[in-house]
């Protein structure tokens, strides 16, 4: 009697869980608030747990690229580690691109892939690849679990790694019979991994000398990069470049960190960056880089941008990121909030002495380089400058809308007629340059804001890689606007062939698009064709008018299609040997 | 210049082929490669061989830190450090050259482990160097078969890659 009563007892101290239970209550465990995925053979028990369950919303998109890039939106917006959850084979292979898109831009994601039952892997079963060795080059790390005992502590240790450090994303692969097979449920508290222990904390002594040499320089300029936003640094940001009053720049992945509109940003840097930026770049003294990665991009030539003497001084979280394009004169390695925090105090209780007549001199001459204005473009009354479009979008929505977009030409004209004052709100693909983000982006933007303006500002090419999704904005009723600059080309590719190639149009230009307004109609949502340039701001308000703020809006500006981005900086040339347009 | 690194790394499957693939990805090259577990048996210990200048080797270094998976990295050429390769070599030795090979392996401090009517397997350990010149004063057509293990190297002294 006695013993029978004991064995029921610890039945009941510890109740055995399916390993697909298990998986969810780790997310559980995590808050996570939602899934983005697309259901499979290999992940049926998993979803058989999540329907369930209903502590986290499960967003079922139309094709698994789009789960990935919806979740990284999310975690790009909020800062908390997106989650993707996939089946094995073509689910995981379709997962990749948007994998590979949030490693170059150093975004935490957990990506759950199925994977064919153990005893079938390696067999060439249905549905089966090696997504582990897939993923291997395009994830922070990866797992893949063969034992029912690893599904807690590896799924704490995913979202530890995931979120820490260089963020980045983390890929568990779980095989079917894992998913059936019962065991306890005890969620690890704490999270201990002997080969991964990130720095954060600068080093005193080169804070100190950091500094010092700002302090002194007769040519101060600061670039920062997506560490900013990552790192949640740019309130520490924007307090050290105002107490030394120094001029800053951002990469296309940094924007919003400082913000735009203030006098001490010249916008961003690079091959389209402001002529005020790049020149400032190429001729300062000392160069304070701030989570930012010296990449092609930006610094252009390396030879031309080394021909200039200048001390750089360099605070990023990963070490690997210093002195691996640039030789770095003073490494900080850590987390760019502490050492900013560092560098407030140490101004506050150092007051270090400033050369102010150099300073004011070197403000004087980025003034001269911002009064050439050669971020600016001229309207026509006939045909839609995209430029006009997007300084009308920054109006009608106070810019203070959350802008995705997609990748091309319209990109580069959202990060310079779009100033953004505050991080978190400008959500691209940098680093991959993935077409096809832009529409993804929004839906994970807007489930993560529901109240927020959410823009997705897109090319008639780029929208049509992933414009699958408008049926899930539609059974998820988010209220997305879609800004297509239709210029009937794949524009950026389009430029390249005008400038470097004789104007040979090769497979650039896409005559047989679809009526983007019916489309948007079929999908249920509301389409809005706009081709007259007086019509642009009416168009836009009423997108984002009170009436249609519960609606998806997919707008088709047909604009001029000759029109290029400038600056430009082509490829190979240095960072001021810029091309700065038509009219000079 | 040529550098032996030395890493220490969890003795997890994939561990590996995340070092293999982080050389083939950014273009580093690998002139050898051993990895084996050790007295803990869940940690490996494996030994690179590879070339670049010193930023590349920087590089390296820093990379191969950031797997998850590796625990430490150590660039033996920091240091002094011994390195050491084995070799088994399967040679012709009929009667009539049988005391010539021997005298051979003799001279560089080989062992006759494998013997045939008609030949020797000869174990040998040393620098990559050694081996390369024990080759070179083997008359060619009597190599019937290599197989080296690249090299295994280790600090001098109190220089030590642990845990």
């Amino acid at each position: 009697m006695n013993q029978t009563s004991t064995t029921d007892n610890q039945e009941e101290i510890t109740p055995q869980f399916t390993g697909a239970e298990i998986l969810i209550k780790c997310l559980h465990e995590e808050s996570v608030q939602f899934v983005f995925g697309y259901p499979g053979g290999a992940v049926l028990n998993i979803y058989d747990a999540i329907y369930q369950q209903d502590k986290f919303e499960h967003i079922l998109v139309r094709h698994e690229q789009a789960a990935l890039h919806a979740a990284d939106a999310y975690a790009r917006s909020t800062g908390k580690v997106g989650v993707a959850l996939v089946t094995s084979g073509p689910g995981a292979t379709n997962a990749v691109t948007g994998i590979a898109t949030a490693y170059m831009d150093s975004i935490p994601l957990v990506v759950i892939s199925g994977q064919v039952p153990t005893h079938a892997i390696g067999e060439d079963a249905f549905q089966e690849c090696d997504t582990v060795g897939i993923t291997r080059p395009c994830v922070k790390h990866n797992f893949l679990i063969k034992d029912i005992n690893d599904i807690a502590p590896v799924m704490k240790k995913a979202f530890h790694v995931a979120a820490t450090g260089r963020p980045g994303p983390v890929l568990i692969d779980i095989p079917k019979d894992i998913t059936a097979t019962l065991n306890k449920f005890e969620y690890p508290e704490e999270v201990n991994i002997r080969s991964y222990n990130p720095v954060t904390k600068g080093h005193g002594g080169q804070i100190k000398k950091a500094l010092k040499l700002l302090a002194e320089s007769q040519r101060p300029m600061v670039y920062t990069g997506g560490g900013v936003i990552l790192g949640d640094a740019s309130v520490e940001l924007t307090e050290f470049l105002q107490s030394l009053g120094l001029p800053t720049t951002s990469t296309l992945m940094g924007l919003g960190g400082y913000p735009a509109t203030d006098i001490q940003s010249l916008g961003m840097l690079g091959m389209h960056g402001t002529y005020e930026a790049n020149m400032a770049m190429q001729e300062c003294d000392v160069l304070l880089a701030v989570g930012a990665r010296f990449d092609d991009r930006v610094i252009g030539n390396i030879e031309h941008f080394l021909s200039r003497p200048r001390t750089i001084i360099h605070i990023d979280i990963d070490p690997s990121s210093i002195s691996k394009r640039v030789q770095i004169d003073v490494p900080i390695v850590g987390d760019v909030k502490s050492v900013l925090t560092d560098l407030n105090d140490l101004v506050k209780s150092e007051k270090p002495v400033q050369n102010t007549a150099a300073l004011a001199e070197w403000m004087e001459t980025i003034k001269g380089w911002r009064a050439k204005k050669h971020s600016e473009f001229a309207l026509d009354d006939k045909l839609i400058k995209p430029q006009q479009v997007i300084k009308t979008l920054h109006e009608v929505t106070n810019g203070d809308a959350f802008i995705t977009s997609d990748v091309g030409q319209h990109q580069m004209w959202a990060a310079q007629y779009y100033p953004f004052d505050k991080p978190r709100r400008w959500i691209n693909s940098g680093g991959l340059g993935t077409m096809g983000v832009g529409l993804p982006y929004a839906m994970g933007v807007q489930l993560a804001h529901p109240e927020a303006q959410v823009a997705c500002i897109t090319g008639e090419a780029s929208i049509q890689m992933c414009i699958q999704e408008l049926s899930t904005c539609q059974q998820y009723n988010l209220p997305i606007k879609v800004i297509t600059l239709n210029n009937r080309y794949m524009g950026m590719v389009r430029q390249w062939q005008e400038f470097f190639y004789e104007s040979r149009y090769s497979e650039s230009y896409i005559n047989a698009l679809p009526d983007f307004v019916k489309l948007a109609e079929a999908y249920g949502h509301i389409g809005i064709r706009v081709e007259n340039p007086a019509d642009v701001e009416d168009a836009l308000k009423e997108a984002f008018s009170p009436k249609l703020q519960d609606r998806m809006v997919f707008m088709d500006f047909i604009t001029d299609q000759t029109e290029n981005v400038f600056p430009m900086v082509p490829n190979g040339k240095g960072i001021s040997e810029m091309i700065t347009g038509k009219s000079s | 210049m040529r550098h032996i690194i030395s890493i220490l790394m969890e003795n997890e499957p994939g561990a590996l082929s995340r070092v293999a693939g982080l050389f083939s990805a950014r273009g580093y090259n690998i002139e050898s490669l051993t990895v084996a577990k050790t007295e803990d048996t869940t940690l490996s210990r494996m030994t690179i061989i590879t070339r670049g200048n010193d930023a590349v080797i920087e590089q390296i270094i820093k990379q191969l830190n950031k797997l998850i998976d590796v625990v430490k990295v150590l660039d033996l050429n920091d240091g002094k450090h011994i390195e050491r390769e084995l070799m088994l070599i399967k040679v012709k030795a009929s009667p009539a050259h049988r005391d010539e090979m021997k005298r051979m392996c003799d001279i560089f401090r080989g062992r006759i482990i494998d013997v045939t009517d008609g030949g020797f397997t000869i174990e040998l350990t040393g620098s990559g160097h050694k081996l390369d010149a024990f080759i070179e004063n083997l008359d060619k057509s009597a190599i019937l078969e290599t197989v080296r293990t690249g090299a295994s190297g280790i600090g001098r002294g109190d220089r030590i890659l642990k845990l």
